[in-house]
């Protein structure tokens, strides 16, 4: 009886340990997730300025909330109603703010595509020009090719 | 001494006008009588800016050491006590001063290349007529809209407000003046390839006089760049040293296009392939240099670097619309000059993967520009605007920088034209068992990809790290083997050897190096730590593996700023390993306070110490970061200038031919 009790004990403490690193890392990621709002430009857990009344104010409200049990997007929604929306430090993944996520992707891959295309296009020609005409008769074009090509 | 420098601008401006409007005239009007002669005055018109705008600059710095504080710049900027050595640097701490040392930078530029005008005189005259327009764009700013020598109106002050704390840093004496010749100097290329373009400049001619100019230029930009982040790391003490701040960004954009050009100018040399996309590759690497001073100097984004919000901005647009106006008109109508002369022949090549290179580049760059402007777009289109910081750029630009990590490991690999499955094979499967090698040892170590992404991309990034790093180092081995075979010679010697044959090819792997030496340390921040505690004397704080006591704490005064030190013994395993003087500087003038970071580095981590302040008990607020791997980031830019170095140097073969055999000779033996 004694025994489980102290594998009971032992168990209720690492659940409770696991449960405050996760407050950690939960307090750490949100932290990291929203701007000071002095001014600095720079992420709430980084703002390093001397008696910066903003990211003092908002870490204690930041520990607050996670305190009262509050889920992350309701944290930041909190915040959000409170600073405004500069306060997340990227653009949410809703609305016109989606944008900024799919474009540098989609440049990305119609890039790749449009490569891909234009090296299928030049290979394709590439038999047409051929039988087009001979390139210029002699050793000195292919010396001079071989030359610049092999040079560097 | 200012009425000398006002004078000395106008002088400056009139110059530049008459360099550029005679210029142009006899360029478009060659058989004008006289036309070399008068041509020659607008060349030595052009070198006579420099001459100029040098007085300027000069009565500027010497209005600074005398405290001349009825120059409204000098005011702003400096203070009598402010150290001698920071005195030159208010030359460009504001506005007014730093125009004027661009515009001076780029006279020096135009007078170098105007000096040198016989590796090809006519082309030098187009190219000399863009740089004089690009000067009368700047003379006319810093004399109508940002004058330097704008005098106070009503009593002359008797002291200034000072130079920004953030400024009065070693670092700070040189990293503008790096990214200024940077930014600066890419208006030299690129006036050579709008001159070959207006000329239609029959052959490649152009591009090899440019490539030394492309190469120095991308690396001072490059020292800039790496200067600033290492002074953000060691100044601003928020424990990182790149924020995704507008202002970097902008400074990173023109590098990006200007590392593709680098690699893309290849192709036209060796094969006359890309001569449109190199054309727009180095029109839009000036565009976005102008566009990063633009973005500085306009209060379009706010930036914590950025200069006040002033007038120029509409300057700078419209001047960005005529650049961009100028360089469309030319091309479209002397596109057909332009033509490639060879064709891809694989998808599998080195053209190829120069090809891809250059999409992820500008990808990259699109990517940043992007993230930097959607404030300013998300504000005009939905009236709100957003932040685009650290997470946003961080998300997306891994994915890419890992991938042009693939890139950079496979185009050495490959051959020009085509290439065949086998040798891939053949090339890539110790570079390729290497890093799987180096995942299976890194899983143990403490990585744990499965649990965070961060942890993922660090992984990721090493591997492939290791990857690039093997196939540089198959490279040598492969080129030393042979011509060790040939001549004997060890392995190393033989490796010297080759370099010195092919600096360029060699230069450049050695440049990947540097590069991936600084992704290492990069990735490191995956595992970055930090704490923060009151400490009174004898008490301590653990941060890794290491114990912080506080000896004592300590203030001081002099004339500049007061300050207030911790003196920190730093204990590892109950040993005392070093001692360690966090600052905090409070500058009378400017009532602004600046941390002095303390850090001791090792090629493990950095244990970087600040001094946050002082407690309501008056005791110091010690915060504590340990960031692994961030020596091999400094490490890697060292690499990457030896590599750049290596590469500007004449290959030996070349000289020894050019010196002992004359051309004809060479010609005929080889039929």
């Amino acid at each position: 009886m004694k025994r489980a009790l102290h594998c009971l004990l032992l168990a209720a403490f690492c659940v409770l340990a696991l449960g405050a690193s996760d407050s950690n890392s939960r307090f750490n990621s949100l932290g990291h997730r929203m701007m000071c709002m002095c001014g600095c430009n720079q992420i709430l857990l980084e703002c390093n300025h001397l008696g910066c009344s903003y990211s003092e104010r908002m870490r204690d409200e930041l520990t607050a909330g996670l305190q009262r049990g509050d889920a992350d997007d309701l944290v930041l929604q909190g915040f959000v109603q409170k600073y405004g929306a500069t306060v997340l430090a990227a653009p949410t993944n809703v609305g016109f703010n989606r944008v900024a996520w799919i474009m540098p992707f989609a440049a990305f891959g119609l890039g790749i595509l449009a490569v891909v295309w234009v090296v299928r296009v030049w290979k394709a020609r590439q038999p047409a020009l051929a039988a087009a005409g001979a390139p210029p008769a002699g050793a000195d074009h292919y010396r001079e090719r071989a030359r610049k090509e092999t040079e560097l | 001494m200012p009425e000398f420098g006002s004078y000395s601008l106008l002088l400056a401006l009139a110059l530049s006008v008459y360099s550029f409007a005679v210029g142009a005239i006899v360029l478009l009007r060659p058989d004008w009588p006289n036309a070399e002669r008068v041509g020659e005055t607008a060349r030595r018109a052009g070198m006579g800016v420099f001459l100029a705008l040098s007085c300027s600059m000069l009565a500027l710095i010497a209005a600074c050491y005398q405290n001349d504080f009825s120059v409204a710049y000098i005011f702003h900027h400096s203070n009598k006590d402010l150290p001698a050595p920071y005195k030159f640097s208010v030359l460009w701490s504001g506005q007014e001063g730093s125009l004027l040392f661009w515009a001076w930078l780029l006279s020096a530029y135009g007078f170098v290349m105007r000096w040198r005008h016989k590796v090809d005189t006519r082309l030098v005259a187009y190219a000399g007529v863009v740089v004089a327009a690009v000067q009368v764009f700047f003379t006319l700013i810093i004399n109508l809209a940002a004058n330097p020598f704008a005098m106070m109106i009503g009593d002359i002050p008797a002291d200034g407000n000072g130079l920004n704390p953030l400024l009065q840093y070693p670092e700070m004496v040189i990293h503008p003046p790096m990214l200024y010749l940077g930014y600066v100097g890419f208006t030299i290329p690129f006036a050579f390839a709008l001159g070959a373009l207006i000329m239609k400049y029959p052959g490649e001619k152009w591009i090899h006089i440019t490539r030394r100019w492309t190469m120095v230029t991308w690396l001072f930009l490059s020292c800039g760049i790496s200067l600033g982040a290492h002074w953000a790391y060691s100044v601003l003490g928020w424990g990182g040293y790149w924020g995704w701040d507008p202002v970097e960004n902008a400074s990173i954009l023109p590098w990006f296009t200007g590392t593709a050009f680098l690699h893309s100018v290849m192709m036209q040399e060796k094969r006359g392939m890309m001569k449109m996309w190199n054309m727009w590759l180095i029109f839009a690497t000036f565009l976005l240099a102008i566009f990063g001073t633009f973005l500085t100097r306009s209060g379009v984004v706010s930036s914590v670097h950025a200069f006040a919000q002033s007038s120029i901005g509409p300057w700078f647009s419209t001047f960005l619309a005529l650049i961009f106006a100028t360089c469309m008109f030319f091309f479209v109508r002397n596109r057909g000059h332009l033509k490639s002369e060879n064709k891809l022949e694989s998808l599998v090549s080195r053209e190829s993967s120069f090809l891809f290179n250059n999409l992820v580049l500008l990808a990259a760059c699109f990517a940043v520009l992007w993230g930097t402007l959607f404030p300013v777009l998300s504000e005009w289109v939905q009236g709100t605007k957003v932040t685009v910081g650290p997470p946003f750029f961080n998300r997306v630009m891994i994915p890419i920088t890992l991938f042009l990590l693939l890139l950079t490991a496979m185009g050495p690999l490959l051959a020009w034209r085509s290439t065949s499955w086998e040798s891939i094979k053949r090339n890539f499967t110790i570079p390729a068992v290497m890093a799987v090698a180096t995942a299976i040892i890194l899983i143990p170590l403490g990585w744990k990809p499965w649990q965070e992404m961060s942890q993922f991309y660090s992984l990721m990034a090493i591997v492939l790290s290791v990857l690039v790093a093997a196939t540089v180092a198959s490279e040598f081995f492969r080129g030393a083997r042979v011509i060790g075979e040939k001549t004997g010679q060890n392995v190393l010697a033989s490796m010297v050897y080759l370099t010195r044959r092919n600096t360029r090819r060699y230069g450049g792997y050695i440049v990947h190096l540097g590069v991936v030496i600084m992704i290492v340390g990069f990735a490191g921040q995956a595992f970055n730590t930090d704490t923060e505690k009151e400490l009174g004397q004898g008490d301590s704080m653990q941060i890794g593996g290491y114990t912080l006591v506080l000896d004592s704490y300590t203030q001081d005064d002099n004339p500049n700023y007061g300050s207030e030190s911790a003196i920190i013994n730093v204990m590892k395993g109950g040993q005392k390993i070093d001692t360690l003087y966090p600052e905090r500087r409070l500058y009378k003038a400017s009532n602004q306070p600046q941390s002095m970071v303390a850090v001791r580095s090792t090629p493990k981590e950095d244990l970087y110490i600040v001094y946050a302040g002082q407690s309501e008990r008056d005791r110091p607020i010690i915060k504590a970061h340990l960031n692994p791997l961030v020596m091999w980031v400094w490490l890697g830019i060292w690499v990457i200038i030896f590599g750049t170095g290596i590469a500007l140097v004449p290959p030996t073969a070349a000289v020894t031919l050019k010196q002992a055999v004359p051309a004809h000779a060479v010609a005929q033996a080889g039929d």
